[in-house]
């Protein structure tokens, strides 16, 4: 145990070290149920969807948590897929750097915790931002408004998204969307987003 | 003209588009990354299927659960179904939602106020 700060892994530069107990006792603290950094790709969505199912009906989560966690999470992955913005690599590697940052664990309110995390272009960030705090402004009622708005408007993206994900997910939990952008330098930011799924609405 | 039956996938929904019965069923799950690739074929077809619609139709949604792209697909056929009750069939729009879905209960009482269409919201236990 004294030596658990030994570097396990040490980094490209050779100077600090990735301690993975350090990590895992983290996650362990926040009650991490899974989480992933990386490509999110449509196989990965479905793995993660059947492993998040799984376990809250091993769980025996309600019914209606259940399904709401689910849908929730499914928006929250595809807002991911669809709208990430790929920079290039920061790690020096070639190629471009698409990943994104996903993580879902328990709260404090018997509830889930669903957190992501992706680059951003600063140059969308102001329209993104804006929508945002208009969702951010409206009570339930307008919610549903809005909602019924936008799915009756023409405008959609050529796989069938129109801008709703943000919307279902404010209506579904019924909580204002806690969000955050880090600005990285002139042209990305990091977007990140956390969202709690309480049985309660 | 040819019926559609389509079996269900982790992210899509079964479909079962009978002619011959006026009967049209979606049940399972609705999460496609890409949902005008799986619905286009549908609406495709409902456009057909307009030009010569049984003197009753009846759509049965039985979905578990559905994402946001699928739910601007779900509209557009149900724009469809309007499109022939209002050239003056008989059409007929079940909601299945289960016990407790206030969520897809919900949903259901959106289209229901888009869409002017008999929609019938029905519960079902889990």
């Amino acid at each position: 145990m004294t030596n658990y700060k030994t570097n396990l892994i040490p980094s490209e530069n050779g100077n600090s070290a990735m301690n993975i107990y350090d990590l895992y006792h983290r996650m362990e603290l926040n009650k991490v149920v899974l989480s992933f950094k990386g490509d999110v790709t449509s196989e990965l969505m479905t793995s993660i969807l059947q492993i998040i199912e799984q376990r809250m009906e091993s769980m025996n989560e309600a019914p209606k948590l259940k399904k709401k966690v689910y849908n929730v999470l499914v928006e929250c992955l595809q807002n991911l897929y669809h709208h990430i913005d790929e920079v290039p690599s920061q790690s020096g590697t070639k190629g471009a750097d698409h990943s994104a940052i996903f993580m879902i664990s328990l709260n404090k309110n018997n509830g889930y915790s669903i957190t992501t995390g992706n680059y951003i272009q600063t140059a969308r960030k102001g329209s993104f931002e804006n929508k945002l705090k208009r969702i951010n402004s409206l009570e339930s009622a307008e919610l549903k408004e809005l909602y019924k708005e936008v799915l009756n408007s023409d405008a959609r993206s050529e796989k069938g998204g129109g801008g709703l994900g943000m919307i279902d997910i404010a209506r579904k939990t019924g909580k204002k969307l806690n969000y955050a952008f880090a600005p990285l330098n002139d042209e990305y930011s990091f977007f990140s987003l956390n969202i709690n799924v309480e049985d309660t609405k | 003209m040819e019926s559609i039956f389509i079996e269900g996938t982790p992210k899509t929904p079964n479909i079962k588009f009978d002619h011959d019965k006026g009967s049209l069923l979606l049940k399972g799950r609705s999460i496609p990354e890409n949902s005008i690739e799986f619905y286009k074929p549908l609406v495709d077809w409902l456009d057909a299927y307009l030009s010569s619609p049984k003197p009753k139709t009846v759509c049965d949604v039985q979905l578990e659960y559905f994402n946001t792209s699928s739910s601007k697909c779900l509209l557009d056929l149900f724009k469809k179904m309007e499109l022939m009750s209002n050239g003056g069939n008989e059409v007929i729009i079940n909601w299945y939602y289960e016990e407790d879905d206030e969520d897809m209960l919900e949903a259901g009482e959106d289209y229901q106020s888009i869409i002017n269409v008999p929609f019938k919201m029905i519960e079902v236990q889990e």
